[in-house]
């Protein structure tokens, strides 16, 4: 613990740790020292100058080093000639400092007169205004009339695209660097800097394409006028029209806590629309920032005119509209009548509350729940996951974090954000991937491997640990470790926290189960296990994958063969059809497909009921992270007419189907889930809503602070514990990798790509110019080997049938290994042998 | 003793050649102190001669010495040869003349905080410069001077110049730092102090290269001697670079303590046509404008004297503005040079300059008024002690002053401002 150091702010007497900012410990008791270029998240530059204050200082006596005393016996201060900025400035013992001065007001008025001159002052049709932290300081601070002749101002672009979703208007820039530190210090990718100097320094993108980052949206958010803007919020709303609603992130498991900003709009006869997403504070989760995809992608699919608004039946072979008393008649009729006989297939972007009502319905009718997962190992996550009070956020020196098998920025933006700063602090980052990620480089130890042998991998890490808990069992002993694997156990097993990340690089089912245990064995061995900051975590593919794991689904390997043998399939969030055509035959096979979506999908084309559902802004729920923290989000926009949510859907089937199931509110789905799912006992909608003090403070009336993100009042949602104490070596069969990468032919592997063709991914209008259409990556010596060139357009042969793509150049690719990307429409799911063949025509 | 200690070359006829340079004694500074001393004592020694900073800031330079962190390795020396003050053009003419001495400042510097790389970061216009320099390095390196186990001791040191790409903020010594990380040129906020974070973020020593130059000297001869020239907290010579409207401009290497008049008239030749001295700047375009009265051309050029008549040392680069010359004219030029270089980092600077060089044009160009004149004055003291580095700060030097001291000068522009048909108006139109 810092040592503690007094001082006095504004007549206040304030107690703060040693290296405190002057400006944080008066934020601190309450006392608003404004700022522009500060920014609590980054290292102060003092740069804007608004923070500027009087500053006073013990006078020490040379010769005794003591303070020197009046005749009162108080020490006597001495104030510098010259204001000092509050910002850059750290809390000294007895010091004074002045905020309200008549020299120091002379100074922010002195330095919004300057900020001004050639600002534009055009805050009456600025996305910012109403929420500026340049107007709301000028009223407070600033001079009434300025002496700038308008004449003199400064012209430059008022419509500078940055890239394809943040324009720059460079009037309105106050030059304050807090986009390009952001960039550069938080993310570590400086796709923005300053060009030229003085009156002209402005802000130049360096990347191609242009601000080439997934986190660029933030940089409006902390952005302190209306410079950067969002292009699909530009021009949209004003601030103060915007209602906030609570939300959770439906994108990734990280579960990025967020608000929808929605208004009434005549486009929607007068119903609320969502405007815009903003980041939600949750220090533990995502501090107070989204990636791109959830503030472009999280939303807009729900507005899509392509949504199913009624429920469809099959007749005469064709979907035609139905009332949902008979479409839930047919489905509970045939459901009933195939007691015994019934898959449900749902997919991890359904709430638990959905989930758990599906499972009753399911077990209630002697079903099988199968989860839609690629990635196994969801019970260890349950069992041996980080503990409660777990934050990535608090990691450091000391403390170590191991990734494998996952390019985790793809996969789940913020984890690797909260990561890399982690080994920004002093974390011990172990990266352990076939091919360089964006992680590699802020890695202690980087692992390769072949792809399949990311197991085997773990295993000789094992067996590289020098004080081992416990006998090891004979079948490890041939898993040798090389020096680095050996280093890098050492490191993972003397680190005071060990977290390790598993992900969904070149995953199937089988693998990612054999690797979830490898990597539970580590943890056991090395102490990693039932503490906050230690254990597993998966990264899943949805953001309530670990939620269905909790209320019972399962993924299955058997897939095919269920489908096609099944008496019903209920397909629920999924699109098994779309995302492998031999699943559209199995589906083909089975006597009674129902499809409950909100798209008409592949699947639901082939379907003999459809049922439409309420999109997840619409509706309110919880999600399990990765990190097993259960949060709410909340109904923003009402449905359109004719859906209902999935829950409800299951439990007035399930009611058909003479089963006893609670349809009223998915707060009483979650009173009886918790009631009977033990990890989630205790819980209720009122205890995830609770809340707590979080440091920095934002999103009060201090824009200028932390920016426009929002201060969590409606809850922080609960971490659970690791359900198991169980502690032992699980047994681990690790199975050799179809084809040896360094044999004659071509290894595809199945790999994550954040913008993909999801569901709700693929009607994004902003993401659109950035979702590639299919392609596949090797490096070039396999292209030359193939005698193919970078952007070639090709037929990826697999199993049997050809695919249209595009071929890319990419050097971190091992040699003769084609990456395939999932959800861009190949259809490959494991390790797998492929051929490239030139393709006839172009893709389109 | 001879004349010079700095510019040597302008007595001994090819000094830029490294054996003639030894035959005068080259080089014994360095293989004294690096087979001899002990690194802080070669510090002390710098200390004791109470050489400071001929950069413009006037540190004691043994001081900054003794200031580097030995907690943390590598350090760097880095020799500022930006020389970007105008009017300044000392440097230049050591580099060019007497460049080995300014070399062998260097190497002992780095001996002093055991640097084993030392750069040279130069104005990009002095690219010429920088090639002769280069071969001099390579000249030192074939003589076995520079590079690893010098002279059979346990110091290493390479030395490289780095062309900087034309902005006179990277004078400044953090600015520079930048540039040299090959990062755009703007300060850094201080503290921390190169000593202790500098190159790369490690403890860094960065010299003028007329300080660097007279490092050999103290060391081969000793403090003692050092403080027989020059006054008392001022203690050695200065090259004066005499500009402006004088007969005879150029560099002039003379105690510290000379005084205005000496320079001008004595060394200087005086001023053309019989025309009076009305004004000095004596650091550049970074000066308080000094009024020419009797008692000031009295006053002793060094770091404490030039205060009291209300400017600074600085680099020594001294304008001398005779009484044909409006002060609105000049500080309308300093505006445009400030406003031209300001960083843009901070606020005050960045938006200030380009305010007061608006203000400034408008009155020049005959469209301006006593509030004008006021404004401009007040946007000024505004900036004054409310910016990140320096330059902000002397950006308002020239202005203040002028305003202040020369009130006259302006009040009569804007008066043919306001009677366009006067003479004086149409020839201001011509210039």
């Amino acid at each position: 613990m810092a040592q503690l150091i007094s001082l006095m702010i504004d007549d206040k007497p304030v107690k703060v740790p040693e290296g405190t900012l002057i400006v944080n410990a008066a934020k601190k008791v309450g006392i608003d020292i404004p700022v522009f270029c500060y920014h609590p998240k980054m290292e102060p530059v003092g740069m804007c100058r608004m923070c500027l204050v009087e500053i006073g200082r013990p006078q020490i006596d040379r010769e005794t080093r003591k303070p020197v005393l009046d005749e009162q016996g108080n020490p006597v201060i001495q104030f510098g000639p010259k204001l000092e900025t509050a910002c850059t400035t750290p809390v000294s013992e007895g010091m004074v400092v002045m905020g309200m001065s008549d020299k120091v007001k002379k100074g922010r008025q002195d330095i919004l007169e300057f900020l001004l001159t050639s600002h534009p002052l055009d805050c009456p049709i600025c996305d910012k205004g109403g929420e500026c932290p340049l107007q709301n300081l000028t009223m407070e601070h600033g001079p009434g009339v300025s002496r700038f002749l308008y004449d003199e101002k400064m012209h430059l672009a008022k419509h500078y695209p940055l890239g394809d979703l943040i324009l720059l208007d460079r009037e309105r820039c106050i030059q304050c660097g807090r986009c390009v530190r952001f960039q550069d210090e938080i993310v570590g990718e400086p796709v923005i800097g300053f060009e030229q100097r003085g009156r002209s320094l402005q802000i130049e993108t360096f990347s191609d394409p242009g601000f080439d980052s997934y986190y660029s949206g933030n940089t409006t958010d902390i952005c302190p006028v209306g410079a950067l803007t969002t292009t699909d919020f530009r021009f949209g709303a004003r601030p103060w029209e915007l209602k906030p609603v609570a939300s959770v992130c439906s994108q990734c498991p990280v579960g990025c806590n967020i608000t929808y900003n929605i208004r009434r709009e005549a486009r929607a006869g007068g119903r609320y629309v969502i405007k815009r997403v903003l980041p939600r504070q949750h220090e533990e989760v995502n501090e107070i920032w989204i990636c791109d995809k959830a503030r472009f992608a999280g939303y807009q699919y729900a507005e899509s005119p392509e949504r199913l608004t009624r429920p469809m039946l099959r007749r005469n072979g064709e979907l035609v509209e139905s009332s949902w008393d008979e479409a839930l008649q047919v489905v509970a009729e045939r459901f009933k009548a195939a007691t015994g006989g019934l898959v449900t297939y749902a997919g991890g972007r359904l709430s638990n509350e959905d989930l758990f009502n599906l499972k009753q319905l399911t077990e209630g009718l002697k079903g099988q729940a199968i989860l839609k997962s690629s990635i196994g190992g969801g019970v260890l996550v349950a069992q041996m996951g980080v503990a409660k009070g777990t934050d990535l956020g608090k990691l450091g020196a000391g403390d170590a974090i191991l990734v494998i098998a996952s390019d985790l920025q793809e996969e789940a933006p913020i984890w690797w954000l909260r990561v890399k700063q982690a080994a920004d602090r002093g974390a011990t980052l172990i990266v352990v991937n076939p091919r360089q990620t964006r992680l590699d480089r802020f890695a202690t130890h980087t692992l390769r491997y072949d792809y399949g042998s990311e197991t085997a991998t773990v295993l000789a890490m094992i067996n590289a640990l020098e004080s081992k808990k416990t006998r090891l069992p004979d079948w490890l002993a041939k898993y040798r470790p090389n020096r680095f694997q050996t280093a890098a156990a050492k490191a993972f097993a003397g680190a005071k926290n060990g977290i390790i990340l598993f992900g969904q690089e070149g995953m199937d089912l089988p693998r990612s189960q054999e690797l979830a245990l490898a990597c539970a064995n580590l943890l056991f061995l090395t102490d990693h296990l039932g503490s906050p900051n230690n254990g597993l975590i998966g990264v899943w593919e949805s953001a309530n994958t670990q939620g269905a794991w909790d209320m019972g689904f399962r993924p299955s390997t058997e897939l095919k063969e269920m489908f096609s043998s099944a008496r019903a399939v209920y397909v629920v969030a999924a699109d098994p059809a779309g995302d492998d055509p031999s699943l559209a035959d199995a589906l083909e096979q089975s006597e009674f497909v129902v499809v409950q979506e909100l798209f008409l999908t592949s699947t639901a084309r082939l379907a003999d009921v459809v049922l439409p559902v309420t999109a997840q802004p619409e509706r309110e729920g919880t999600y399990t992270t990765g990190e097993r923290r259960v949060q709410r989000f909340f109904p923003a926009i009402p449905a359109p007419g004719g859906v209902i949510p999935d829950y409800e859907i299951a439990a007035r089937i399930g009611e058909r189907s003479g089963l006893k199931m609670e349809n009223r509110a998915a707060s009483l789905v979650f009173a009886q889930l918790a009631a009977r799912v033990s990890d989630y006992e205790g819980l209720s909608y009122r205890s995830l809503a609770e809340t707590h003090e979080q440091w920095p403070i934002i999103g009060r009336d201090d824009l200028y602070y932390g920016g426009t993100a929002y201060e969590n009042t409606q809850g922080l949602g609960v971490q659970l514990m690791p359900s198991s104490q169980k502690r032992k070596i699980f047994q681990v069969n690790w199975q050799e990798p179809p084809v040896r990468v360094s044999g004659k032919g071509l290894l595809g592997v199945p790999i994550t790509r954040l913008y993909d063709r999801g569901a709700t991914v693929t009607p994004s209008r902003s993401l659109a110019s950035r979702v590639p259409g299919p392609f596949i990556l090797v490096n070039e010596t396999t292209a030359q080997k193939l005698d193919m060139h970078n952007d070639a357009p090709v037929q990826l042969m697999l199993a049997g049938s050809a695919y249209s793509a595009m071929l890319r150049v990419d050097t971190a690719v091992p040699e003769s290994v084609v990456l395939v990307p999932r959800s861009l429409g190949i259809p490959l799911s494991e390790l797998q042998p492929v051929d490239i063949r030139v393709a006839e025509t172009t893709p389109a | 003793m001879s004349t010079f200690l700095l510019l040597r070359h302008r007595e001994i006829p090819n000094l830029d050649q490294l054996d003639v340079y030894r035959q005068h004694g080259g080089f014994e500074a360095f293989q004294k102190a690096i087979t001899t001393l002990q690194p802080k004592e070669v510090t002390d020694e710098v200390k004791a001669s109470g050489l400071r900073g001929r950069g413009g800031a006037g540190f004691p330079t043994g001081m900054k010495w003794s200031f580097i962190d030995n907690n943390n390795w590598p350090h760097y020396v880095v020799a500022n040869a930006d020389e970007s003050e105008p009017g300044t053009f000392k440097d230049r003419e050591i580099m060019e003349g007497n460049p080995y001495q300014f070399l062998e400042g260097v190497m002992i510097c780095a001996y002093a905080v055991q640097a084993q790389s030392a750069y040279i970061y130069l104005r990009g216009e002095f690219w010429q410069l920088a090639a002769e320099l280069d071969k001099r390095i390579q000249a030192l390196e074939a003589a076995g001077l520079l590079g690893d186990n010098i002279l059979g001791t346990n110091f290493s040191l390479r030395l490289y110049t780095h062309l900087g790409a034309g902005a006179y903020i990277c004078g400044e010594e953090t600015a520079l730092l930048e540039s040299l990380e090959g990062k755009l040129g703007q300060p850094r906020l201080r503290p921390p102090f190169p000593p202790s974070y500098g190159l790369y973020g490690k403890p860094t020593i960065v010299n003028n290269v007329e300080t660097l130059t007279n490092v050999p000297l103290i060391v081969a001869r000793g403090a003692k001697w050092y403080k027989t020239m020059g006054t008392e907290r001022s203690p050695g010579t200065k090259i004066f670079s005499l500009c402006g409207q004088v007969n005879k401009p150029g560099n002039y290497e003379l105690p510290l303590g000379t005084t205005f008049r000496e320079l001008i008239f004595t060394h200087g030749g005086g001023l053309k046509d019989g025309r009076k001295v009305k004004a000095i700047m004596p650091a550049g375009a970074s000066s308080s404008i000094i009024v020419a009265t009797e008692e000031a051309l009295d006053t002793p050029m060094d770091y404490e004297n030039t205060q009291k008549v209300g400017s600074v040392l600085g680099s020594a680069s001294v304008i001398v503005i005779d009484d044909s010359v409006s002060m609105e004219w000049v500080i309308n030029k300093t505006l445009h040079f400030f406003k031209h270089e300001s960083c843009g980092k901070c606020t005050p600077c960045r938006e200030g300059t380009y305010w007061m060089m608006h203000i400034s044009d408008r009155i020049s160009r005959g469209q301006a008024n006593e509030e004008d004149l006021e404004t401009l004055n007040d946007v000024a003291l505004n900036i004054q002690g409310k910016c990140l580095c320096a330059l902000g700060e002397f950006s308002t030097m020239a202005v203040v002053t002028g305003i202040e001291r020369f009130k006259s000068d302006f009040e009569l522009r804007l008066a043919q401002n306001a009677n366009p048909e006067s003479p004086e108006t149409v020839l201001a139109a011509v210039d």
